[in-house]
């Protein structure tokens, strides 16, 4: 799986972390947990890959967005859409005016297929366009912006709206979209019944699979030189700039990549949930999304993924006995987590635990270096905002 | 946007060739139809008193401000409609009058990040830390009083130690003309010494623009002084010149 010898790209401690999350997502949790619960915690590290995103775009590089359900919802959409198109053969709908087009289609008097759903009967091409479409959509958005040097609050501000906007478009356009349905009633991938309790397991271990493939991919981005550039431009932009580097194509990239990451999140989501809808891509899932990441530690590849799993699994907890107050306890653990711990979860296993620890893991607590601290954190827009 | 080509034979020689250089912020002319010009292996030093416009020359050139109209060219290449990576690649390197250094990474990371290569999005995730960048950071890291404390992290370092890294920062890139705005500003004096000494150094070789308001330090490595006053050169020529000419004494060294 690694390099040996002398390699810069997981150090001792990163491997023994990753080892430790992998035993935890593939043999303790799938032996402790009913069926149930484990789809529960399928749901929730889709959010995850969400989260690892944001640690590249927000923690590294201090590019905050707040609208990456925007891609998240791209890449569910693109995947629902396949699904759609399956589970409307012409058989499935004979009943309908025109049959072989998705039902809500037919409700809203559409008689053909729209040329943009045509590409989707294809699996191929779907899994390219999960990956592809949510970055190419945030390389246009990136390169307009960056270009002209947005960034900070105002860039955050400007993917809150694309997030509204989305919103707005998809449930506007119900005839092609679904509307504020979305896409539901999938069944089948490839033939595949993906609503049985064995294939609900069976993606539950290949969504592990990604994450953890994803996780590795985040880890190496980070100890290539482009990671520490990522962090010399939060901490001095200028000076990179001044070193002979195009800022803003290092934004960019990252910024794609977090939606790349992010769109696989979605589609994993639709292929576990069955179904996606308007309200996984507008700005209050958007921020949650953040909130995981700020709470997991936004500078810690792994600490994100345990801040989803843990924001996510209070939130199921406390809203099946108090829905009116959970998006007040969620607020409020935001702000505690900004103004008393900003390095999240992560954070104060660094500063707490990892001493402790050190001795154990022979030397694996020299972790000057482990990540880089933020700076000084004002509310949440980190220092690459000037 | 471009004024008249003034452009003679003369200015063949000179590494850099400023001409009619204007940049007006809301009207304020902060630089004012300067003119100048920098031979091959040149120290130019610019002294005035604040806000004559110093720092606003180096920020032209560099490209982090753009001029409102004149021409800026470094050996035959116009500085004024290149982007800031393209006249750094050029080579042109600039030390900011602040500390512009990475507190959060190492002094290694600081110096790898500056070696010129692998400043493409690829380029940087491909980059590997080879015996050539190793042993060029080491080079560097000598050089700057450094090479001890390369596995700490720069915000560690004081105030000193943090200039002489950014130096370092521009060294490896060996750039052709280097601008430095006030090196040597709120040193100690052996810190001074010490800088006065790398300087000397660094300078083999290459043009250097300086910012300083030490005057002993100026007389110390100066060729040729630029005095600067409300965006206009006021006085120029060799230190001794300068020093004994009355409207430099009247605005800037006074008593």
């Amino acid at each position: 799986m690694t390099k040996t010898g002398r390699t810069f790209f997981l150090r001792p401690q990163d491997m023994i972390g990753i080892a430790i999350l992998a035993i935890l997502l593939l043999v303790v949790l799938p032996l402790t947990l009913d069926n149930f619960r484990l789809q529960f915690v399928g749901k929730y590290l889709t959010y995850a890959f969400v989260a690892l995103g944001l640690v590249l775009c927000w923690g590294y590089a201090g590019i905050l967005s707040l609208g990456q359900g925007v891609f998240f919802g791209l890449g569910g959409y693109c995947m629902a859409m396949f699904l759609k198109l399956e589970a409307s053969s012409v058989e499935n709908t004979k009943i309908q005016t025109t049959p072989g087009i998705p039902d809500f289609m037919d409700w809203n008097q559409i008689t053909q297929l729209p040329w943009f759903w045509e590409p989707f009967h294809h699996l191929g091409f779907t899994i390219i366009a999960v990956l592809v479409v949510p970055a190419i959509f945030a390389f246009v958005v990136g390169f307009a912006m960056f270009k002209r040097r947005v960034g900070g609050v105002y860039f955050a501000i400007i993917t809150q709206a694309l997030a509204a906007i989305l919103t707005i478009l998809i449930v506007g356009q119900q005839g092609y979209t679904g509307g504020i349905n979305g896409i539901t009633d999938l069944r089948t991938l490839n033939g595949w019944d993906i609503r049985t309790d064995s294939a609900k397991t069976i993606l539950y271990f290949v969504c592990v699979g990604l994450l953890l493939a994803s996780i590795l991919l985040a880890y190496f981005v980070k100890s290539s030189k482009l990671g520490r550039i990522l962090v010399a431009m939060r901490d001095k932009e200028d000076r990179v700039r001044f070193s002979g580097y195009d800022v803003s194509n290092f934004k960019v990239f990252v910024f794609c990549l977090a939606a790349s990451l992010s769109a696989i999140g979605g589609a994993m989501f639709t292929l576990q949930v069955g179904f996606m809808s308007p309200s996984f891509v507008g700005i209050v899932p958007s921020i949650e999304m953040v909130i995981y990441t700020a709470v997991g530690g936004r500078l810690s590849i792994l600490g994100a993924i345990y801040g989803t799993l843990l924001v996510n699994w209070a939130k199921t907890s406390f809203s099946e006995s108090f829905p009116e107050l959970w998006l007040f306890g969620l607020g409020g653990l935001f702000i505690a987590v900004v103004l008393t711990f900003p390095n999240g979860i992560a954070g104060l296993y660094q500063t707490y635990v990892a001493p402790r620890l050190g001795p154990l893991f022979g030397g694996a607590a020299k972790r000057s270096d482990a990540t880089p601290p933020a700076p000084p954190s004002s509310g949440h827009a980190p220092a690459a905002a000037e | 946007m471009n004024t008249p080509v003034i452009t003679d034979t003369m200015n063949k020689d000179f590494v850099l060739a400023v001409e009619g250089l204007t940049v007006s912020f809301d009207g304020f002319k902060a630089v004012n139809d300067l003119s100048f010009y920098v031979d091959e292996n040149e120290i130019r030093v610019i002294i005035g008193p604040n806000g004559a416009g110093k720092t606003t020359v180096l920020d032209l050139i560099c490209g982090r401000t753009k001029a409102t109209t004149g021409s800026i060219k470094f050996k035959d290449q116009e500085l004024t409609r290149m982007k800031e990576h393209e006249i750094v690649r050029a080579g042109v390197g600039r030390k900011f009058q602040n500390p512009s250094i990475y507190e959060d990474l190492t002094v290694f990371e600081n110096l790898e990040i500056s070696y010129p290569k692998g400043r493409s999005v690829v380029g940087a995730l491909t980059f590997r830390r080879d015996a050539p960048v190793k042993e060029r950071v080491q080079e560097i890291a000598e050089m700057i009083f450094l090479a001890d404390q390369l596995d700490q992290r720069a915000e560690y370092l004081s105030h000193g130690q943090k200039q002489w890294l950014e130096i370092g920062m521009l060294l490896i890139q060996d750039p052709e003309l280097l601008m430095l705005d006030e090196p040597v500003a709120g040193m100690s004096v052996s810190e001074r010494k010490k800088t006065a000494e790398l300087l000397h150094t660094i300078i083999k070789n290459r043009s250097v623009i300086v910012i300083e308001h030490d005057m002993k330090f100026v007389e110390d490595i100066a060729h040729k002084v630029t005095v600067l006053h409300q965006g206009k050169i006021l006085s120029e020529g060799p230190m001794a010149k300068v020093q004994a000419d009355p409207k430099v004494i009247e605005v800037y060294l006074g008593h």
